[in-house]
């Protein structure tokens, strides 16, 4: 079991090297550079140029990279351009952030998802099935940010029940205001990974019911709970994998959500950087978000495996 | 300020914001919200980014220059005023030299001094690039803003000298523009980054919370040096919040009391809920700057830019905006004292702008093509996409085939910091581009003269008018006022009749806000006064 975690994350190595080249690569082909979006249109480009220089731009990008890389290995995630604050400081504030929206958002989306699929699949070609099929579609096919904004319009602005956009709190929620923020960003963001987990579920149960075990189990005179929890064992190890992803999705921050509801999360600050082409911050939380995604990809290879011994050969 | 994200839980005024921003809750004596359309809380260190409204909401009510903008008046183009000098005067003998009389008894938020020493500092902070003050992107933009510090220097303690690199008569103008911090305060915080978090201006506010990202709260300066200036709130507090949706939704559910640009299509809606929508009339033109450099460029010709002036349908336009803009006919409006009187008196003349066509060569059969660089947005772009489209098809009328290069705000950047043959205008015979508002003749030399032409200066369509060129030379030299706004007026004369840009729309400014705003006065400048405001 180590060697295999082992063997897991070594390989995270060259995946998150090759990440930060492709960001770094990426983010100078878009036209402009930081200083462009930094000074405003009167500067002329003399002064623009003198800039440039002395954030290293007018250098080979190759020497950037290996500079940022240098100093990303001692642990110094430099400052960023625009606002001359420690990355550090910005994206774990920002990281911290969309965590308290991600792991509701996750429970929520993966125990719904889980109840919704497997009642479907229990209740196979019934209305039951047909409905919560049909909230999952609804949950996959909406875009999320519409869905953000009708709730807005509804609770906020007409029921004037919640607050229609920010966070009002810092770091944890510690009362009932503070959970009023979360509610409609969170049923937004869980959604999709409802209505994804819902599916695939719904999907592996199915296919578990047809198999025989299931009818020696019924035959051997075990209760429908208990046949129910060995369906939902098999059907475990990929709905694992998908709701990995998806946490890592949800982590990642929606950029279209925290926009929606002016959420200062990751996603945000990576829609900041990209357009202020701000290289350290927005490196910085690409490399630091793969990172997060291959840990937690890790973690449910290894979970997987737990599961199900086929797995670790 | 805010190390990690856990031990901010514990961070008291938490509460605080989580109470101001609760949907309906009730206002605590005086406190007003501003949703603005800034991505980020604009720098805090006294330059502030975020173009223009930066300077409008961390910039005067914070920090100070040593002239301000007079911003009481709704009814008269906003002129300068006396700041932290209390007056100043052009050398008779020498006119490149200015001497300013630094107002006595001005202190900073933390309570040091303001006198000449602090002035010379903050000049160091964004002209001598090896002091330890010196801050580059703040340097950077005042260097740009005013390119004419060639030299300063102390009196005594309440007097500082500047020097031109030539006569300048309208160099006070371009002085609100550097704005002055405490030396003593970033002694304190050793640098600009930190500096930010804790800023120490003359203003009549000061900044007491700060959160990046989330909002910024000013409060009142109790010991503001102008006494007839203190603010009446008790504190104004600064979101931003760049998604025009979410600042409607923030002002519909009671979690802001102010929005800066309501999006025009909710203005009707807005007005039917009760809320004030606030406009001001001043001259910020909306153009498209027309590329004379290329050598196939139609515009060379001065008939086919007139004649696009004269085709275009401004009141179409202001209507589909519900009212947010008003018709620009020149870099002034025709009521400003500066407008002069020009030849050409733009309006909706299609049969105009198709006899000039014809005279200069084109017709039906040969329409005038011509592609235009817009931005999908941008600071002060307003609504690019539907205006300009709007306008391809009003032009299509007339004789013009235009077709657009859509690129992105930076990319768009790049392009006005080259010239306009340059790859970096990909080949556009004209720019969509809103240029800081133009109040006065200072911004109009530095876009119009021949000498300020791209890549070297802000004068992007390369427009060489010999006459301008001597006017302002006249103007820079000249010291009566009288003779000033003459040679302004025949400035903005040859501006208007001679169309190197079409002027399209001047943008109004707007904002929305609930009807407990009190005392809030639109002067006619892209600055406002919080001062006089006052909740209900």
């Amino acid at each position: 079991m180590w060697a295999f975690t082992l063997r897991r994350l070594l390989y995270a190595v060259p995946v998150l090297l090759g990440v930060s080249m492709l960001v770094f690569a990426l983010i100078h082909l878009a036209p402009g550079d930081v200083v462009d979006i930094l000074v405003p249109p009167e500067v002329p480009k003399e002064i623009a140029d003198s800039l440039r220089q002395r954030f290293h731009l007018d250098e080979q990008l190759y020497v950037q990279y290996v500079a940022w890389l240098g100093r990303l290995m001692v642990g110094d995630f430099g400052v960023s351009f625009f606002t001359g604050r420690p990355v550090a400081e910005e994206l774990f504030g920002a990281l911290g952030n969309t965590l308290v929206l991600a792991l509701p958002a996750a429970v929520l989306g993966f125990l719904l998802g889980i109840a919704l699929g497997a009642l479907a699949a229990y209740n196979h070609g019934t209305w039951l099935d047909k409905l919560f099929s049909a909230t999952a579609i609804i949950g996959v096919s909406l875009p999320h940010y519409w869905v953000g904004i009708v709730l807005v319009a509804i609770f906020a602005v007409v029921l004037n029940l919640l607050p229609a956009q920010g966070m009002g709190f810092e770091g944890l929620p510690t009362s009932w205001e503070h959970v009023q923020h979360l509610v409609l960003p969170v049923v937004t963001l869980s959604l999709i990974p409802m209505g994804v987990i819902s599916r695939l579920v719904r999907a592996n149960v199915l296919e578990i019911l047809s198999q025989e075990f299931v009818g020696t189990l019924h035959a051997k005179g075990l209760f429908s709970r208990r046949v129910l929890y060995h369906t939902l064992k098999n059907a475990a190890p990929s709905a694992l994998a998908l709701m990995g992803l998806q946490f890592g999705y949800l982590l990642g921050g929606s950029i279209l959500v925290e926009t929606v509801f002016n959420w200062p999360g990751s996603g945000g600050l990576m829609n900041l950087a990209i357009f202020r082409r701000d290289v350290p911050v927005l490196s910085a939380t690409i490399v630091v978000l793969a990172a997060i995604f291959v840990v937690i990809n890790i973690l449910v290879d290894v979970l997987q495996a737990l599961l199900d011994p086929r797995m670790r050969r | 300020m805010h190390s990690s994200w856990t031990r901010r839980a514990s961070v008291p005024v938490a509460a605080t914001l989580a109470l101001g921003l609760a949907p309906g809750s009730a206002l605590a004596g005086g406190t007003l919200r501003i949703a603005m359309t800034a991505s980020d809380v604009p720098t805090t260190t006294g330059a502030p980014d975020n173009g223009y409204e930066g300077v409008r909401f961390l910039g005067y009510p914070v920090f100070e220059g040593l002239v301000l903008w007079d911003l009481k008046s709704a009814d008269k183009l906003a002129d300068i005023r006396p700041g932290l000098a209390e007056r100043w005067e052009q050398d008779a003998a020498d006119k490149t030299k200015w001497v300013f009389y630094l107002r006595k008894g001005v202190k900073f938020h933390d309570g040091s001094e303001f006198n000449a020493d602090a002035a010379i500092w903050n000049l160091d902070r964004y002209y001598k690039k090896d002091a330890k003050q010196f801050d580059p992107p703040g340097g950077a933009v005042a260097q740009a803003r005013n390119p004419f510090v060639a030299a300063y220097r102390k009196i005594d303690d309440y007097t500082i000298e500047i020097t031109n690199p030539r006569p300048l008569s309208y160099f006070p103008n371009m002085l609100p523009y550097m704005l002055y911090s405490s030396p003593a305060q970033f002694e304190k915080t050793g640098s600009w980054a930190e500096f930010a978090k804790a800023p120490s201006g003359t203003g009549p506010f000061k900044i007491t919370e700060f959160k990046p990202r989330v909002s910024v709260t000013l409060s009142r300066n109790e010991d503001y040096w102008d006494k007839a200036k203190v603010p009446k709130l008790d504190k104004m507090v600064l979101f931003p919040m760049p998604e025009p949706t979410t600042r409607l939704a923030a002002l519909r559910s009671g979690q802001v009391d102010w929005i800066e640009v309501p999006p025009p299509d909710a203005v009707p809606s807005l007005k039917n809920a009760g809320f004030e929508i606030v406009t001001g009339s001043y001259p910020h033109v909306w153009p498209w700057m027309l590329n004379l450099a290329k050598e196939d460029s139609p515009w060379k010709d001065v008939r086919v830019r007139r004649a696009i002036n004269y085709c275009l349908n401004r009141d179409g336009l202001v209507t589909l905006l519900n009212g947010l803009a008003e018709p620009s006919v020149g870099a002034f409006k025709p009521g400003d004292a500066q407008f002069g009187k020009p030849k050409e008196h733009y309006g909706y003349d299609p049969t105009k702008g198709k006899a000039l066509l014809k005279e200069a060569g084109f017709g039906p059969d040969k329409p005038v093509k011509a592609k235009v660089m817009i931005s999908t947005s941008g600071s002060g772009q307003m609504l690019p996409l539907p205006m300009n489209e709007f306008l391809q098809q009003n032009l299509k009328e007339c004789g013009f085939d235009i077709s657009f290069e859509v690129v992105e705000w930076g990319t768009m950047l790049v392009a006005l910091r080259n010239a306009p043959t340059a790859p970096q205008a990909l080949g556009s015979d004209a720019m969509n581009i809103s240029l800081p508002p133009s109040t006065d003749i200072s911004q109009l030399a530095l876009y119009f003269l021949s000498t300020n032409a791209a890549p070297k200066g802000r004068n992007w369509a390369n427009w060489k008018n010999e006459e301008f060129d001597k006017v302002i030379d006249r103007i820079e030299k000249s010291s009566d006022p009288a003779e000033i706004l003459k040679d302004t007026q025949r400035a903005h004369e040859i501006i208007v009749d001679e169309a190197p840009w079409a002027f399209i729309v001047h943008d109004r400014n707007p904002r929305a806000m609930t009807k407990k705003v009190k005392g809030f006065v639109s002067a006619q400048s892209w600055f406002q006064d919080f001062t006089s405001v006052d909740m209900e």
